[in-house]
């Protein structure tokens, strides 16, 4: 790995990153959008942690929560705190000399993120210029560099191109780029290789990876995607209309997936070793309205596991009889009895590949 | 011939041919980007062709000079037997509603001040099919058909719903004129995996339902599996490898079809460690590599490799290949 900044004088062990009880909610004609509703987790350094969770489940709302990057109209309550430091509510002002050079973001869209009107080159240089002091001569040259370990092909000549010019994956790619620019302690890298190619995406999640030890990052990977999660986390977080639904170290939760719901999603992701055109299993219905979301267990209208009292009564987040890092929030989670027995019967009325 | 040949081409009902395809864009002052460099390929009547290669090898922008968005720098797109290039701009207009597009970002790919139904309509008043009423059913089917609920699409704009609605909305807009041929630029991969399975399921039955012919753009090579009878795979601007959706994952034959293949992330953290990597430098769209433009970076490459391009070659089972020294052996020689 050839990015090496700003590594001197950093504390590196211990934990980074403590949230308790993050509230983000959003003021809207409708109503107040519970968005983020009660998440509570820590991260370590150099450590990385998945977060999954279908569309709308508070992903990025959190992400951005962390980063303090939320419009006016979003009520924050919890705490957040960053190397021992309460960063909940600071101010934009506040927050500026963390950006950068300690927490930096992939964006869940490169074409938005890049000014469209500025050449790349400007948007990588100018960070690396405000941030870490270095002078032009100094900033092209690993600009440069940045976008070789990116793996894009002329950097020198990609620096003179405008967002448009080049493909969906470079312009994520330059994302990346930026990112990493001025050695941030702690990465949010939201959905950052969905429009990547599986060769790419290997590699540049072997590059946050190698940045990760060389510089003990932390990263928080933010994607839909099992299967990234899969090889480059140590612990996932599982999300479901704004609450932590479960959550574990990688292997741990792949051996014993607790919750019927990270179950669901695994189910509808095409495997591979099934032959083409095999029907996928789908979750029926749609996630809760945030204004208004289901008294009991968040996930019950739409579990095929649920019962009387998943409707009535919200379950706590608890401990997994299977590892004490384990936890989920759910009444019959798999390998109870009661999920049993109704698994057998949807998997038999639903056929092997059958729609669910 | 810049192609890499033309034994993977078939007879039948062919709904879209595609010859020696170069699409090429300029790069500065002097120099020039080459997208696509002389692909060819077929898609049959009712077939889904899967189109997979690494970021940049010029999947979008053969999907766009199929629909003449991007203007071909040389070749020809011959759909149901007309050569679209040769078009004059009235007739081309007219072809292009029997070819629909979906891309990637289903938000922005829809008006925001307008309502949901009246995008679904426009095709239908540009085109003035049948009267407004006669419209409005057609449209309130095609949506109820698509899981939208027509009265909601009637009263309200794109961010009201979420991604995964937002795309069904605009394969039902796609839909509306009735097309023939639906290029899909990776329509599910800003989708979450539930949804993703929903729209591919929708995607299927309406294929039955419609009769549709496909092709369907992604990275993500389980979805393609999914999804496609036949995939085709790119790599820099060139076609590499061509088979039945089953046998390509099966027996892959060239070395880079191999590296995608050993590359897809597994959702089992035990298995998740990749196996072959992909090694070297992306190459150049400026400046390919001579002979074979995979030969930098593949670990079978020769002399021959560097100096001759290879052309497509069949190992059987309507499997073919452009690559001197293929995985397997060939069964014959086209
Ligand atoms: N500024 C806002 N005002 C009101 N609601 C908002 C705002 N931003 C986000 N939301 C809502 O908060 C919820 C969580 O959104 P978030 O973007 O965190 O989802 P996500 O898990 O990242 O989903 P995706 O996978 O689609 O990116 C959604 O219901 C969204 O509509
Ligand atoms: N308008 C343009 N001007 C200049 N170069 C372009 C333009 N559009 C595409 N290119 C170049 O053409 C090549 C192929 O791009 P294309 O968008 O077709 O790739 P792709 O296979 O769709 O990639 P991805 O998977 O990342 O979407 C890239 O090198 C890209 O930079
Ligand atoms: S032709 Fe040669 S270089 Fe190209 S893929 Fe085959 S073996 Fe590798
Ligand atoms: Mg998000
Ligand atoms: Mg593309």
């Amino acid at each position: 790995m050839t990015v090496r900044l700003q590594t001197e004088g950093r504390v590196s062990e211990g934990t980074l990153l403590e949230i308790a009880d993050v509230k983000t909610h959003f003021r809207t004609e409708r109503g107040l959008v519970r968005a983020v509703d009660g998440v509570t987790f820590s991260l370590e350094r150099g450590k990385a942690l998945g977060i999954v969770g279908e569309s709308g489940s508070g992903k990025t709302v959190l992400s951005r929560t962390i980063m303090g990057l939320l419009p006016s109209t979003a009520v924050l309550s919890g705490s957040v705190r960053f190397a021992g430091q309460e960063i909940l509510g600071l101010d934009a002002r506040q927050m500026r000399h963390l950006w950068g050079s300690e927490m930096s973001m992939v964006f869940q869209n490169p074409m938005v993120s890049l000014n469209p009107l500025m050449k790349i080159g400007k948007q990588i240089i100018e960070p690396l210029q405000i941030h870490l002091g270095m002078d032009k001569t100094n900033a092209v040259a690993t600009a440069e560099r940045l976008l070789r370990d990116v793996r894009i092909p002329e950097p020198e000549k990609r620096l003179g191109q405008f967002p448009h010019e080049l493909s969906g994956g470079m312009r994520q790619r330059v994302m990346i780029a930026i990112a990493l620019a001025c050695g941030p302690t702690l990465l949010f890298a939201d959905e950052p290789t969905t429009a990547l190619d599986v060769t790419v995406q290997a590699q540049i999640l072997e590059l946050i990876g190698e940045q990760r030890k060389d510089r003990n990052m932390s990263v928080i990977l933010v994607t839909h995607d099992l299967g990234v999660v899969a090889g480059h986390t140590d612990e996932i977080a599982v999300m479901y209309g704004g609450r932590l639904v479960e959550k574990a170290p990688t292997r741990e939760l792949f051996a014993n997936m607790k919750m019927p719901y990270t179950k669901s999603l695994m189910r509808s992701i095409p495997k591979l070793e099934d032959p083409s055109h095999t029907r996928l299993l789908t979750i029926p219905g749609r996630p809760p309205d945030l204004v208004n979301p289901p008294k009991g267990c968040r996930f019950a209208p739409r579990c095929a596991y649920a019962r009387e009292k998943c409707v009535q009564h919200e379950p706590p987040l608890i401990v997994s009889d299977t590892s004490s890092e384990h936890f989920y929030a759910c009444w019959y989670p798999v390998g109870s009895p009661e999920f049993e027995e109704r698994d057998v019967e949807i998997m038999t009325n639903v056929g092997v590949g059958g729609s669910a | 011939m810049a192609g890499t040949g033309t034994a993977h081409l078939r007879d039948g009902d062919v709904v879209l041919r595609v010859d020696d395809l170069v699409v090429e864009f300029p790069m500065g002052r002097h120099a020039t980007v080459s997208a696509v460099a002389g692909v060819s390929f077929d898609v049959l009547r009712g077939e889904t062709l899967g189109i997979v290669g690494e970021s940049g090898c010029g999947k979008s922008t053969t999907g766009r000079a199929i629909m003449q968005i991007t203007a071909p720098t040389s070749g020809t797109v011959s759909f149901e037997g007309t050569d679209l290039t040769s078009l004059s701009y009235s007739d081309l207009r007219e072809a292009r509603t029997k070819i629909q597009m979906i891309f990637q970002d289903p938000i922005s790919s829809l008006n925001p001040r307008r309502k949901v139904r009246d995008s679904v309509k426009d095709p239908l008043d540009i085109w003035q099919r049948g009267s407004e009423a006669q419209r409005i059913e057609l449209v309130n089917s095609i949506l109820e058909q698509v899981g939208i609920d027509p009265e909601r699409a009637a009263e309200s704009r794109p961010h009201q719903f979420s991604g995964g609605q937002c795309q069904r909305i605009s394969i039902a807009r796609a839909l509306v004129l009735d097309p023939t041929l639906i290029i899909c630029d990776e329509p599910v991969s800003a989708l979450d995996v539930s949804v993703q399975a929903q729209v591919l399921n929708l995607l299927e039955d309406l294929k039955q339902q419609y009769g549709l012919t496909l092709i369907f753009i992604a990275h993500d090579l389980a979805v393609v599996k999914n999804i496609s009878d036949r995939v085709a795979v790119m790599y820099l601007g060139k076609l590499c490898e061509v088979a039945s959706s089953d046998d390509l994952y099966g027996r892959p034959a060239h070395p880079y079809t191999n590296v995608l293949v050993e590359s897809i992330p597994i959702p089992d953290p035990e298995l998740a460690v990749a196996g072959t990597t992909i090694t070297g430098e992306p190459p150049s769209p400026v400046n390919p590599p001579s002979g074979c433009r995979f030969h930098p970076r593949c670990p079978y490459a020769d002399d021959i490799c560097s100096r001759t391009e290879p052309t497509m070659r069949s190992i059987g089972d309507g499997h073919f290949v452009a690559c001197h020294h293929p995985l397997v052996t060939p069964v014959s020689i086209a």
